[in-house]
């Protein structure tokens, strides 16, 4: 509780000790009423004095109509009608519903933001040979800084001396600690578990990428979602008109059916006291930030409530292929030894033979060769352009390379008639057999798809650049609905258009790609997803959300966060407007009195906001996968 | 230009509303968002009249809301 909320609690003890008082005095002592009046008076005198003099200067600063106002007039009309109990009651509780409204929304605030702790509160630099303690803010590019174990990596960097596991559950949900060693890039926002590291730092901290993140997440609740648009312009309708049927009810009634006016003036207080849409303008937006929040949880960032809104509308996915479904990185998924020659030999062979290269095929084959390259075993390489390469080995020729070079060098061979890349070897004009080569599907990528049906997308579509056997190959074995290979960028847009004009009116179509070169195709789409991955600023840049993880099942997982999460929004909007009308009525026809109507009031805002900070928790297995 | 301040104690989502209103009125102002959760308004004017903006927006605030406390 801070400073303020307990005042105002003492305040509430002592105004609700005094109305206990007046109520006893009232029921067992012959005091005459004047007496339990002024007991009264200075029980609303506590209680609601500050209330007063907002609506008194409200007022003359032309803002009429706030709540204090309507508070105001609706409890001293009470008095004035000789129902003292109640009009003090209904201020009462009208604070303590305040109080209490004021320490959720203080308490979800604080839930949120603890849960974006990822602020670095100092840098230990070196300089002039010490270690000392500064502002992240105040160490500049090319600066070495030490991170110790069980400290925060306040900038981001590369280390240049020392080992160490990193825990960026903070940044990406990710529970299996980051080995780093000399050389990796390290991220800010990151804890340094086991060992001290000591880091060159490659970026300022305004640019760093937990100041990034920090920045987009806070952001985020700036963009609104079309159901906060909607009760801003209903909030302002709303009060006023509730006011102005509160005004008809006082007056017509009584003229028109020959009543007393007391009985209708009350009944209009009890509309006073609902006219406020707290419940609404309060719950709804924290509904969304709690979404935006759950969601950073699992390690997808969110720019904007709009997107997370969008999201649950989402019937169209198209993916990416490479870096998106597929790794990006490749390796040898099958060996075809020519008879005569095990499978470790044609490896090792092939180890040998790309050794020197730094293509990704050739990185893929010595990282799939178990044992050590002697280097004082090769002669002459030799690249041949657009073919492969020529080496000598133990003083053997050896060709490695695709079909063309086979055939330059009139070598019979057993070709290999499956998607991906192969490389063919042969010893000294001898075929000793053929590697394929793969891009790796990601671990989820199927389980990703399938979620996403199962979800309600409708159609899930891949665009590659990659070849056709390939691209086919890939979505057969995930499940996707279509895939259309071959394409240059600027085909990607033209896919993009035929595929937003094909989506129905309401549905949204989202694209998954990992942000570097479909910039274009990220930004047509409505809702644009970058498998960013950690320190990507261009994606992170041109998404409207961020994968951290490079999972695409995070996909589902968001739809399903942004489904709860309009569904609390929904549930609040029914409840909160039901409450409020039903009571309305039931005031109207004098069948509600004023403690329903505070009810309908505070009561209905402290558990709309009660519901809202459900959209905050996530299910465990949804946050680490 | 863009320019954030912070509104502390900014308890009442209503006023939130009403003040993100007003700023966007202000002369020379092109867009302002009022953040209630994160106490924050983030004001997008012209270069030339954002000192001006920012304290016609402290005036405004005061008036709206008295309880809560501008600070840049």
């Amino acid at each position: 509780m801070t400073k303020k909320q307990k005042k105002q609690l003492n305040r509430i003890l002592a105004a609700a000790a005094l109305y206990i008082l007046a109520s006893l005095l009232g029921r067992f002592t012959a005091l005459p009423a004047l007496a339990i009046l002024a007991v009264y008076l200075l029980c609303y005198a506590v209680i609601g004095w500050d209330i007063i003099w907002k609506a008194i200067s409200n007022i003359m600063n032309g803002q009429v109509f706030d709540e204090n106002f309507l508070m105001t007039v609706a409890t001293i009309g009470a008095l004035f009608l000789g129902e003292y109990a109640e009009g003090v009651a209904v201020m009462l509780f009208y604070q303590v519903g305040e109080l209490f409204q004021s320490y959720a929304v203080s308490k979800s605030r604080r839930s949120i933001s603890s849960l974006m702790d990822i602020r670095p509160d100092y840098a230990n630099v070196l300089r002039e040979g010490e270690v000392q303690e500064v502002d992240p803010d105040e160490v500049a590019i090319g600066e070495i800084i030490v991170v110790k174990a069980g400290e925060r990596v306040p900038l981001d960097g590369v280390v240049t001396e020392g080992s160490s596991a990193l825990d960026t559950s903070a940044l990406t949900g990710e529970s299996l600690p980051r080995e780093v060693a000399v050389g990796d890039s390290v991220i800010s926002g990151c804890i340094n578990q086991t060992g001290t590291l000591r880091v060159e730092v490659t970026k300022q901290y305004a640019e760093s990428t937990v100041s990034k993140i920090l920045d987009l997440v806070e952001n985020a609740s700036n963009k609104k979602s079309r159901s906060e648009a909607f009760i801003t312009r209903f909030a302002r309708y709303y009060t006023p008109g509730v006011v102005y049927a509160a005004i008809a009810l006082a007056v017509l009634p009584p003229i028109l059916l020959q009543q007393p006016f007391s009985i209708w003036v009350f009944r209009a207080l009890t509309f006073l006291v609902i006219s406020c849409p707290c419940a609404l303008v309060i719950s709804v937006p924290l509904s969304f930030f709690g979404g935006i929040g759950g969601a950073s949880k699992c390690g997808v960032l969110i720019k904007g409530s709009n997107y997370l809104e969008a999201l649950a509308n989402t019937e169209t996915v198209v993916f990416d292929k490479t870096g998106t479904l597929t790794k990006g990185s490749f390796i040898v998924s099958q060996l075809y030894p020519a008879e005569g020659i095990s499978a470790e030999a044609l490896l090792e062979i092939a180890a040998y033979a790309e050794n020197e290269s730094n293509h990704p095929i050739s990185r893929s084959i010595r990282a799939a060769y178990p044992g050590e390259i002697d280097g004082s075993r090769l002669q002459n390489v030799q690249e041949i352009a657009g073919h492969g390469v020529q080496v000598t080995l133990n003083g053997k020729e050896v060709l490695a390379g695709n079909a063309k070079l086979m055939a330059r060098e009139n070598i019979p061979f057993q070709p290999v008639d499956e998607p991906g890349t192969v490389i063919y070897i042969a010893e000294d004009g001898r075929f000793l057999g053929a590697l394929l080569i793969e891009d790796e599907v990601k671990p989820d990528a199927a389980a990703a798809i399938r979620d996403l049906k199962a979800s309600g997308v409708k159609k899930t579509v891949m665009l590659t650049g990659d070849a056709n056997a390939v691209g086919q190959k890939v979505a057969g074995q995930l499940g996707l609905d279509a895939a259309y290979t071959e394409l240059l960028p600027g085909d990607k847009v033209e896919h993009m258009e035929r595929l937003l004009a094909e989506t129905s009116e309401t549905g949204k179509l989202a694209f998954v790609g990992d942000g570097i070169n479909d910039a274009p195709v990220l930004a047509r789409a409505d809702i644009g997803i970058a498998m960013g991955g950690l320190g990507s600023d261009a994606a992170i840049e041109a998404a409207d959300i961020v994968i951290m993880t490079d999972e695409p099942s995070k996909i589902a997982v968001a739809m399903r966060i942004s489904r709860k999460t309009l569904g609390i929004v929904k549930q609040n909007i029914v409840f909160a407007l039901g409450v409020k009308f039903l009571v309305l009525f039931l005031g109207a026809i004098g069948m509600a009195n004023m403690w329903a109507a505070v009810f309908a009031d505070v009561g209905v805002s402290v558990i709309a906001i009660l519901n809202a900070i459900r959209a905050l928790n996530v299910p465990q297995s949804d946050i680490i996968r | 230009m863009k320019k954030t301040i912070k509104l502390l104690d900014l308890d009442c989502a209503h006023c939130a509303a009403k003040i993100e209103d007003a700023a966007k009125k202000i002369d020379g102002v092109t867009d302002a968002s009022v953040n209630f959760l994160a106490q924050k308004m983030v004001l997008e004017a012209d270069d030339s009249r954002i000192d001006a903006v920012v304290e016609e927006v402290v005036k405004l605030v005061k008036k709206i809301e008295p309880d809560v406390t501008v600070k840049m």
